[in-house]
C-alpha cells in the first residue's frame, strides 16, 4: 500500500445500484487508488443521511433526492451534499397486487405496458371503489424524498389520479415492501431491485411498469459526500470518483457479468440470490407469475449513456418534483443549489474521457411520457403545465 | 409539576426496550409504552399521539417515521431532534449509541435533553452487556475446544493433562497464536485423520 492511503467509511444500502460502489471496493480499484474502504451496509436512508451529515460517513451510497434536500435544508437540518458521481439512472419499477393488476387490466382502454393507458384505468379503478365507498388504495414507496415517491406520483397524476386525495401513498422500508404487498397492506409500490423481482417470484405481484418506460432518464442514487468534506479532501475525492469510474466500467462490461452478480449477491453486501440481480443488470425481467419476460436495455444503467455523470438537469427535475408536491418552495436561489449538488466538474476532473456519448437520449435530459418537455430554468413552467400539483 | 409526557419506544429488541423503559420510569416518565410490531407503525402512532418517539438505529422503520413531516393531516407536527442544531454533542452521541429521537414541536429543550441522555446512556450499557456476553460466550467455547485438543494430545501422545496444555501453550507461543487457535487446528486435523 502506498503511504498516502486514505481510511474512508462508506454507508450503503443493500440495493442492486449500489453495484459500482460494491465493485469498486470488493474488486480492489479503490485500492489502487490508495483508499482502504470500509462499506457498511444500512438499513434505513434517515440513517445514511444523518451518518453521513454528522462525520460517521466520510461518503455515502444516496437516493438523489436526500441529497437536494439535505442541502437545501428540506424536512432535516441543512447540510450542504455534492454529488461527483452517479451511482444509478433508473432501476426502478411499480408493482401492484394480482388483484389490483386485474382490476386495472379489466377497465384499460389499450395496452397497459402504456404508462398514460394504465395510469387512466387506475383512475377508473379508483372512481369505482370510491363508488362503492371502499378504502382507498395504499401504495408504498421508500422515502418523503425519494425518486420512488416521485416516480408514483408523476405516473399516477397524468392518469387524473391524485397522490395526496385518492390513494395512500405510504413509507415502507424496501425489505417490507413484499410482506406489506403479500398481507394486503398495500395494493402496490415502487422500489428498486430486488424487491420486485422478490414479489414477482413469490407469485404475489405483477411488475406493471419498469419506471424507464415513465421517465426514460432518470436519476435514481449518487455517491454523496459532504460538500466540506469534499473542500477538504480534494484528491481523496478524484481518486474516489476515478475509483467508481473504473468500477462502473467494469459493472457495464457484460463479459463480467457472472463475476459482477456473485460480487454484489455476497451476504454482507445485498445478499440475495445472485441470478435475481442479474436480470435487474441484463434488464431482462420476469414480470408476472406465470413467467412472462419484458425486456428494457435502459432498466437500469450503470455508467452507460452518461449515466454517472451527474447531470444538473436531473437535479432541476427532482426540484421541479419537490414543487410541484409542496416540499419545497419555488426560489431561484433554491433552484441553482439543487442544481450545484450535482457536480459534473468533479467527475470530469477525475475522469480522463468523461465526454459521454448522449446519442439517442431524450433531448430534454428527461424524456418523460407526458407533459411538456423539461426545461431545467422555467421550474414555474413545469409545475404550472400540470393539472394535479400542490403549487 | 410539569405536565408527564407521553413516550412512544419503538424497539424490535425486548431486553434493550425494557431497559430504557425502566430508565424512564425511574426519572419519572410514567406514560411510556413499547412497540416491538412495526406493521402499520404510523397509525399506531398517530392513535398514541406521542410527545417524543425514541427508535433504535437498527429498525429499518425510522424511514417510516420521517413521512410523519409530509402529512398535513396529521393534528401535530412532530420535528425532529436533529432539526435543532444547537446540540450538536448530544446528537452525535445518540447516533453512536444507536438511537433516534422524534419530538413534538413546543418542548423545552433542557425536556428533552435529558431524556435523550438517558436514552444515550441506557443504549451504551445494553451495548456493553451485549459485548460482555459476547466475550463470555466465546471464552465458553474456546474452553470447549481446549479441553478437546487436550483429549486428543493426551490419547495420541500419551500426554498428562498438563503436559498436553503446555504443549498447546509452547506451541502458540512459538507460532504467535492464542492457545485457542492452536487448540482448533488440532481439533480439525484430527477430524481430518479420523
Amino acid at each position: 500500500m502506498i503511504a498516502s492511503e486514505a481510511k474512508l467509511r462508506i454507508g450503503f444500502i443493500p440495493l442492486a445500484d449500489a453495484a459500482a460502489l460494491i465493485v469498486a471496493v470488493d474488486k480492489g480499484f479503490t485500492a489502487a487508488e490508495g483508499l482502504d474502504v470500509e462499506l457498511v451496509s444500512e438499513v434505513s436512508w434517515s440513517n445514511v443521511r444523518d451518518k453521513l451529515n454528522i462525520g460517521l460517513f466520510d461518503a455515502a451510497h444516496l437516493l438523489a433526492p436526500i441529497a437536494i434536500a439535505s442541502s437545501l435544508g428540506l424536512g432535516h437540518v441543512k447540510v450542504p451534499i455534492v454529488a461527483p458521481f452517479g451511482l444509478g439512472v433508473n432501476g426502478n419499477a411499480i408493482t401492484v397486487s394480482p388483484a389490483l393488476y386485474a382490476a386495472i387490466a379489466a377497465v384499460a382502454e389499450g395496452n397497459i405496458i402504456d404508462p398514460l393507458v394504465s395510469a387512466r384505468a387506475l383512475a377508473r379503478v379508483i372512481a369505482k371503489r370510491n363508488a362503492r365507498g371502499e378504502e382507498p388504495l395504499t401504495f408504498g414507496m421508500t422515502f418523503p424524498f425519494s425518486t420512488h415517491n416521485y416516480h408514483l406520483r408523476f405516473w399516477m397524476a397524468a392518469g387524473g389520479v391524485d397522490p395526496d386525495e385518492d390513494v395512500r401513498l405510504v413509507v415502507l422500508p424496501p425489505p417490507y415492501m413484499v410482506e406489506s404487498l403479500a398481507n394486503g397492506q398495500v395494493d402496490g409500490f415502487c422500489v428498486g431491485a430486488p424487491w420486485n423481482s422478490v414479489a414477482v417470484d413469490l407469485g404475489i405481484g405483477f411488475i406493471l411498469h419498469f419506471v424507464c418506460e415513465i421517465l426514460p432518464r432518470a436519476a435514481e442514487k449518487v455517491l454523496a459526500v459532504r460538500s466540506r468534506w469534499a473542500d477538504e479532501h480534494p484528491q481523496t475525492l478524484l481518486r474516489l470518483v476515478r475509483a467508481h469510474g473504473r468500477a462502473a466500467a467494469f459493472v457495464e462490461d457484460t463479459t463480467n457479468r457472472e463475476e459482477v452478480t456473485a460480487m454484489l449477491a455476497a451476504p454482507n453486501r445485498i445478499g440475495v440470490a445472485a441470478e435475481v440481480i442479474r436480470r435487474t443488470l441484463d434488464g431482462r425481467m420476469k414480470v408476472a407469475p406465470d413467467g412472462t419476460m419484458r425486456a428494457s436495455d435502459r432498466y437500469l444503467l450503470i455508467g452507460r449513456t452518461g449515466a454517472a455523470r451527474p447531470d444538473p438537469v436531473q437535479a432541476a427535475w427532482l426540484y421541479g418534483q419537490m414543487v410541484r408536491w409542496g416540499q419545497a418552495t419555488l426560489s431561484a436561489e433554491l433552484l441553482s443549489a439543487a442544481k450545484l449538488v450535482f457536480r459534473p466538474d468533479l467527475y470530469d476532473a477525475a475522469m480522463a474521457d468523461s465526454k459521454p456519448d448522449l446519442e439517442g437520449e431524450p433531448a430534454d435530459g428527461i424524456g418523460a411520457f407526458a407533459g411538456p418537455a423539461f426545461d431545467a430554468s422555467d421550474i414555474a413552467a413545469h409545475v404550472r403545465s400540470w393539472k394535479i400539483r400542490r403549487a | 409539576m410539569q405536565p408527564s409526557l407521553k413516550i412512544v419506544i419503538v424497539d424490535e429488541n425486548p431486553i434493550r426496550a425494557a431497559i430504557l423503559e425502566d430508565g424512564l420510569r425511574e426519572a419519572g416518565h410514567v406514560h411510556v409504552v413499547r412497540l416491538a410490531e412495526t406493521s402499520h407503525l404510523l397509525a399506531r402512532i398517530y392513535a398514541l399521539d406521542p410527545d417524543v418517539i425514541l427508535i433504535d438505529l437498527e429498525n429499518p422503520s425510522r424511514d417510516v417515521l420521517e413521512q410523519m413531516f409530509q402529512v398535513s393531516r396529521a393534528v401535530r407536527r412532530p420535528i425532529a431532534m436533529f432539526v435543532d442544531q444547537s446540540d450538536k454533542a448530544s446528537i452525535e452521541a445518540a447516533v453512536d449509541a444507536g438511537v433516534s429521537a422524534y419530538i413534538v414541536g413546543g418542548l423545552q429543550k433542557e425536556r428533552i435533553k435529558n431524556i435523550l441522555d438517558l436514552c444515550i446512556s441506557r443504549f451504551n450499557s445494553f451495548a456493553r452487556l451485549r459485548d460482555e456476553l459476547e466475550r463470555a460466550r466465546t471464552a465458553l467455547e474456546e474452553r470447549k475446544v481446549i479441553d478437546r485438543a487436550k483429549g486428543i494430545l493426551m490419547t495420541a501422545k500419551n500426554l498428562t493433562e498438563e503436559a498436553a496444555y503446555a504443549l498447546l501453550r509452547r506451541t502458540a507461543m512459538n507460532e504467535s497464536k492464542k492457545i485457542a487457535e492452536v487448540a482448533q487446528s488440532v481439533v480439525t486435523a484430527a477430524e481430518l485423520l479420523k
